[in-house]
């Protein structure tokens, strides 16, 4: 009987192990690379950095925060804005799914510079 | 002013000053002009009238390689409307009345040099309007205690004006309160009513990169093309630019402090540099006459040396 205790409890125990390593294996099989942050800035009137250099396929999160007033983050080319308050951030998840030299602005109107609040993200291969 | 008069002085100044522009319902034709020119000149047509755009003066800009006359350009615009031989019904500014500035005390003090200026002009109906130099980094707070509300209708002889806020959120929105304010305008105006929509930016998508547009415009659109007469007159892009969405016409002026270069024509917006050789060049007004029961606009692009 004790035995037949053993067996059992021995085989749940392997049952389980195999459950564990085959969902480990299968979640790191299908995980999703990791997001690469980059961090801008805002203010009146520029972008820092205002070149951002990305590889086409890689997923990244632009992270947005302004020094001073609203401003936009505008990137027509690759359909991304989002707006930027004043001591808030902006998050942007995007996977580039094209190569090329992309120009992004600010498209809130925030004063006389607001024509030079631009910048450049340049996408590789 | 006689009706013939009239006619008379838009058929020369557009020989003398640059073209004629006539559209509605999608016909593009030189109406006043072919009017004139097959004898129907005299002919009384009790509601034609006619009104002069002004834009985009920039009341406050320096830059002397871009204008080195920025603190006469606009007198010298009075002065030519002044001059004009009928003078228009009234007169409209389609926005960015004064540049720019952070500073809320030199804004205002922009704002009542301009309004002393335009003072000077004869016609005694004045309409104006926002631009996002004027409106947007106060909410059109300064603007509304010089020149009143940013969006607002009135009626001249049988044309329904509107007058639509695209500026003073500084993200280019009209938004959904004004929608529903537009919306329920147009309820009360007739399908075929001859309506006339003043703005300061695109409604359409012209080139959204360099802000020529409006970010919910195609609403507005949409909420238009329920009337069959309709017809936009438009600044902000410092140039003259005509575009049909549907049945609706829309027309941009010429600005009154330095033009911009064609959408998407240079890498950067910036502002074309000062011609010695040809001063004022790109910059202007417009005549606009209105043909009430052809429904039809008669455009006659003014330049400031009398032409």
């Amino acid at each position: 009987m004790h035995r037949k205790k053993r067996v059992l409890v021995a085989s749940a125990l392997l049952m389980s192990a195999t459950i564990i390593s085959g969902l480990t294996l299968y979640v790191r099989a299908n995980a999703l690379p990791a997001e690469r942050e980059i961090h801008i800035t805002a203010k009146k009137f520029e972008f820092t950095p205002d070149t951002i250099t990305l590889k086409k396929g890689e997923p990244v999160v632009l992270v947005i925060s302004s020094q001073d007033r609203k401003h936009g983050f505008s990137l027509r080319a690759l359909g991304i804005r989002a707006d930027v308050d004043p001591g808030g951030t902006a998050r942007i998840r995007f996977t580039p799914n094209k190569a090329g030299t992309f120009s992004f602005s600010c498209d809130v109107f925030c004063g006389e510079g607001h024509e030079d609040m631009t910048g450049t993200m340049v996408v590789t291969e | 002013m006689s009706e013939m008069d009239r006619r008379g002085f838009i058929k020369l100044a557009g020989l003398g000053g640059g073209i004629v522009f006539a559209s509605s319902l999608g016909l593009n034709t030189l109406g006043s002009v072919l009017d004139y020119a097959n004898g129907h000149a005299g002919k009384k047509i009790e509601k034609d009238f006619y009104f002069v755009q002004l834009s985009d003066t920039h009341w406050g800009f320096s830059g002397p390689k871009v204008n080195p006359d920025a603190e006469g350009t606009l007198k010298k615009a009075v002065q030519v409307v002044n001059r004009l031989e009928a003078q228009p019904d009234f007169i409209v500014f389609t926005g960015d009345l004064t540049h720019t500035t952070d500073d809320v005390q030199v804004r205002k003090d922009r704002m009542a040099q301009f309004k002393d200026i335009v003072g000077q002009l004869k016609v005694p109906t004045v309409h104006f309007m926002a631009g996002e130099h004027d409106a947007s980094l106060d909410r059109g707070d300064a603007y509304q205690q010089f020149f009143g509300e940013l969006n607002y209708t009135f009626d001249h002889k049988g044309v329904h004006f509107i007058v639509l806020d695209n500026v003073s959120d500084p993200g280019a929105i009209v938004g959904e309160s004004q929608l529903n304010w537009l919306k329920a305008d147009l309820k009360q105006q007739k399908p075929d009513a001859r309506i006339v929509v003043l703005t300061h930016r695109p409604l359409f998508d012209l080139y959204p990169d360099w802000d020529w547009a409006t970010r919910d415009g195609s609403a507005v659109i949409d909420a238009l093309m329920s009337h069959k007469n309709v017809t936009v007159f438009y600044g902000h892009i410092h140039q003259e630019h005509h575009q049909m969405t549907g049945h609706i016409a829309h027309h941009s002026a010429k600005s009154l402090m330095f033009p911009l270069p064609a959408p998407g024509s240079v890498p950067k917006k910036t502002p074309v540099p000062w011609d010695a050789s040809a001063p004022y060049k790109g910059l202007g007004l417009r005549n606009i006459e209105a043909e009430v029961k052809q429904a039809r606009y008669g455009i006659t692009e003014v330049n400031l040396n009398g032409g």
